[in-house]
């Protein structure tokens, strides 16, 4: 009985991401003329069937049978090179699915609430199910150009959501800021393709992982593997911010939150890590590779930790916090713990997306306002809100039993593992992390109230609240954005047991063949280091516990001296204010030079001169042609026969000369 | 020997009437160089045996067209010719032209030795033998050129007919 | 007996003389009667032919052209009369109206 609607499930895999698109395509053709109603309903139902489908695939796998395929096209038939739309189901994609479809269809019943009042909804729903389109067929892919598809589709959905309120000039730059940044970590992205056909002659996934298992490590750090997983590197750090391509997140923050929840915080910078953990078999045959992601993730997590303490904008302190935690992500791919990373991810796209929903509720509750300065003592006008926030905050700063904890702790633990100095970095972040956290929930709820409420929709998210509510006090969000952020709260709290006993990384282990050995040998070698693994734990969580309590010093118990150490360290805080000044080195280094030779010579030069000059002096060499055959009209009877005359005899001596010959 | 010297002779006359009509002033004393000319033609023709062609030539062309000439000038009262500025590129192109091309003809014509000695009265051009191919081979052409004569003639008439003022009636859309 | 060559010769004389009187001429009447040079030194070369090959045909072209020069003799000289009715003038340089 239930073999058949899985396998009807499975067969029809294809509809998972195509049911997203179908709502994207009606909302965007016809939702101009429909009701808010109508559009809601429609983006909806669109993205929850998706949920339900993998629900349903979730419900009826079993990992003997594991993995399935799905062909839905053919595509690309060149010679022996081939491409089709193939869709793939493992544990791997089994897991990103679910994270995907579940936390996007929560974000999207949160933007009902949200969007409400803008009047491009449409627009917003529509790019919200493109989205959704992208990211699923990025997840679900067997191929690595199906699943390029989906990256450039998530970077092309990115920009337009970024830039969503495109009137504003900040935030279409910043639109085309993420998309830039990304096209840059596309090309290394398509350079790996182009060695993989080279070397494999195919971009299937299993194709080119058998042939890939055939290869023996390069332990000497250089050859086709290396190449290519340094050049899949580049592309992971260009979507999921990391160094040196991270620039582009902060300001992305331009969008409307749900945005920042969704594809910044839990899905689209994901697939980096997903795409790293899926060529999994790639980097185990390359270290060099491995130890390169590793130390980009582990200096990407200290680093954007801390600008993340100096900022003042709620959501540009998200924005590096996500940086951070991606940077652990990489770091467990780099040490070889993949499940450990994705396990992190999961619980990440839990706990990161319920602290933009609730920083979006608390936007919204006090009119448009961002900066935590003139925020303070929300937690007695938003109590739901609040609460919600803070179980988010005990999760990402590791406190047990949030599930935080259990996914960083692995990594940590991991990460000692191959190296203590990785996990020194790690627990160094960690402190800095639940500093920062602790620091903008002390800010914004604790203590009285810094700010003028309902501040008419100027600033960063107008979308048009004064009109509604007109309150003359902050006011909690309706139940339709607090309902996911209840949901969500509850997985923060009970996402980590899944990591019990290591049963997720057990559940993963035949997606990462090589780390399966690796994890038997483990389980026994467990039992032996488990005081150690306890100590570590203990370390972990006491860093944390240390963090809150600085946070609590600094910004409940003596709110003066932050200002005080920060004018103290005059230009060091300064420049992690305005995050190391990145931002103005790119634009000399790289903006400037690619802007001014394009002027220079694109422009001038090879424009005006070349193109225009073509056309303009072949006009005006015909001109001057005609100027000077003009004379032979002279308007002169004899003038004439003296040319025919002289024609003539030409023709006649022609002919002689041909009589002759 | 004595159609040798009939075609020098009658030639003679040919080139210098030829020359006479450049070196005038006058056009009637060109057009009577041309008549000469065509006289003496006529006489080459006969040499050749072409008598219908010397008839015609002296009735139609002789007689008919060069009278159309004289009519003409004396029409318009032509007087002689003016200097004037006239182009550089008739003279410089032109002439230089004009007889590059006769040299090259007249030497191509002496080199060639194989030109055989046409006997006097070579070919009999009797009426009757033209009559038979002017109206059996070449009947076509023929009732074309009569065509062509009567287009002329009418054309003639309209070009020089003096311009008339076209008499309008009244119109009837306008007040 | 004369070659043929010399008939040629001759008719080449003519038409030489035809277009020089062409170039060098100002009147138009003029002009007109070199034109009229030219072809019969061409009539003269069709005739000369016609007798080397024995065939008719030559003496009956020369009918043709002669018709031909007939007709452009009276159609040249009304066009003629209709350019001194505008211009009172025969000098063939005076009547530029088509330069550029």
């Amino acid at each position: 009985m239930t073999p058949n609607p899985y396998l009807w499930l499975v067969g029809h895999l294809w509809l998972v991401p195509l049911l997203p698109l179908a709502g994207a395509a009606i909302n965007g053709f016809f939702g101009r003329r429909s009701s808010k109603i109508a559009i809601s309903t429609i983006a909806l139902v669109f993205c929850g069937s998706a949920f339900l489908m993998a629900l349903g695939l979730a419900a009826g796998s079993s990992s003997a049978s594991a993995p399935y395929y799905c062909d839905f096209a053919h595509w690309i038939r060149s010679g022996s090179f081939q491409v089709d739309f193939s869709f793939y189901l493992d544990q791997l994609s089994l897991v990103m699915l679910l994270v995907v479809t579940g936390v996007g269809f929560l974000i999207h019943i949160y933007s009902v609430g949200y969007m409400w009042d803008d009047d491009g909804y449409y627009r917003f729903m529509s790019y919200m199910n493109l989205f959704m389109f992208f990211m699923l067929t990025l997840v679900l892919a067997k191929d690595y150009l199906v699943m390029f598809i989906g990256w450039e589709g998530v970077g092309l959905a990115s920009y337009l959501l970024i830039g969503y309120w495109f009137t504003k000039d900040s935030a279409a730059a910043a639109g085309k800021k993420a998309f830039i940044v990304n096209r840059i970590g596309d090309f290394g992205f398509l350079i790996a393709l182009f060695l993989m056909i080279k070397h494999f002659g195919s971009l299937d996934f299993t194709q080119v992982f058998a042939a890939v298992q055939t290869l023996s490590p390069e332990t000497g750090g250089a050859g086709p593997l290396t190449a290519i997983g340094l050049l899949l590197m580049v592309g992971a750090a260009g979507k999921s911010a990391q160094i040196p391509l991270y620039v582009w997140l902060p300001d992305a923050m331009e969008g409307p939150t749900p945005v920042s929840a969704l594809i910044h915080a839990a899905t689209m910078v994901t697939a980096g890590v997903y795409m790293v953990a899926r060529s999994s078999v790639i980097f185990e045959r390359a270290p060099m590779a491995m130890m390169v992601i590793a130390i980009i993730g582990t200096l990407t997590a200290l680093f954007a930790a801390t600008i993340g303490i100096a900022q003042t904008d709620i959501k540009k302190v998200l924005a590096y916090s996500t940086i951070s935690q991606l940077g652990y992500m990489f770091m467990a791919c780099g040490v070889g713990a993949f499940s450990a990373g994705i396990f992190h991810l999961m619980t990440h796209a839990f706990f990161k997306g319920l602290l933009f929903l609730a920083a979006g509720s608390v936007i919204h509750g006090i009119g448009g306002e961002q900066d935590m300065r003139k925020m303070g003592g929300l937690r007695l006008y938003m109590p739901w809100t609040f609460l919600t926030m803070g179980i988010a905050t005990l999760a990402i700063a590791g406190i047990p039993p949030f599930a935080g904890f259990w996914s960083k702790d692995e990594i940590l633990w991991k990460a000692f593992g191959a190296s203590w100095v990785y996990w020194l970095i790690g627990v160094v972040t960690a402190f800095i992390t639940s500093f920062y956290m602790f620091r903008l929930m002390y800010m914004t709820f604790g203590g009285e109230y810094r700010g003028t409420v309902v501040q008419e929709a100027h600033g960063h998210d107008a979308h048009g609240h004064g009109q509604g509510h007109g309150h003359g006090e902050p006011h909690e969000s309706p139940w339709v954005m607090l309902g996911p952020l209840v949901i969500l709260a509850v997985l923060s709290v009970v996402g980590g047991f899944l990591g019990y006993r290591n049963w997720f990384e057990h559940f993963l282990a035949p997606v990462f063949q090589g780390p399966a050995m690796k994890v038997v040998e483990e389980t026994s070698r467990e039992a032996a280091d488990s005081t150690l693994e306890h100590l570590l734990m203990f370390v972990s969580v006491s860093v944390a516990g240390l963090g809150w309590l600085l946070a609590y010093l600094l910004y409940s118990r003596r709110p003066q001296l932050p200002a005080r150490i920060a004018a103290s360290l005059g230009g060091l805080y300064r420049a992690v204010a305005n995050k190391y000044y990145i931002d103005e080195l790119y634009a000399v280094l790289f903006v400037k030079p690619v802007v001014d030779g394009s002027t220079t010579i694109l422009w001038h030069g090879v424009d005006q001169e070349v193109i225009d000059a073509t056309v303009n002096n072949s006009a005006s060499a015909a001109r001057h042609v005609s100027d000077t055959v003009r004379h032979m009209q002279s308007g002169n009877l004899r003038s004439y026969a003296g040319w025919v005359a002289a024609g003539g005899a030409v023709v006649i001596a022609y002919m002689v000369w041909m009589g002759v010959r | 020997m004595l159609h040798l010297i009939l075609f020098l002779f009658f030639g003679a006359i040919c080139v210098a009437g030829a020359v006479n009509l450049l070196v005038q002033s006058h056009p009637i004393n060109s057009a009577l160089s041309l008549i000469a000319v065509m006289a003496s033609l006529a006489a080459e023709y006969l040499l050749l045996g072409a008598e219908f062609v010397a008839a015609v030539q002296v009735i139609v062309y002789a007689g008919a067209i060069m009278v159309l000439f004289v009519i003409t000038i004396m029409l318009l009262n032509a007087g002689a010719e003016e200097r004037s500025k006239g182009s550089r590129v008739a003279i410089l192109l032109g002439i230089p032209g004009v007889v590059i091309g006769g040299v090259l003809v007249a030497w191509t014509l002496l080199n060639r030795s194989n030109m055989q000695a046409v006997p006097i009265g070579a070919l009999k051009g009797d009426p009757r033998d033209i009559a038979r191919l002017l109206f059996h081979d070449f009947l076509l052409p023929f009732e074309v050129t009569s065509v062509l004569i009567l287009i002329a003639i009418m054309g003639a008439v309209v070009l020089a007919s003096r311009p008339q003022a076209v008499a309008r009636g009244p119109r009837k859309d306008e007040g | 007996m004369v070659p043929l060559s010399y008939y040629l010769l001759l008719s080449g004389i003519l038409f030489v003389c035809g277009v020089l009187g062409f170039l060098i001429k100002r009147n138009i009447i003029t002009i007109f009667m070199s034109i009229e040079l030219m072809l019969n030194g061409v009539n003269l070369s069709f005739v000369a032919f016609a007798a080397h090959w024995h065939a008719l045909s030559g003496q009956v072209f020369v009918f043709f052209v002669m018709v031909v020069a007939a007709a452009e003799a009276a159609v040249g000289l009304a066009i003629i009369i209709a350019v001194y009715r505008t211009r009172e003038t025969l000098n063939v340089d005076r009547v530029n109206l088509l330069k550029l």
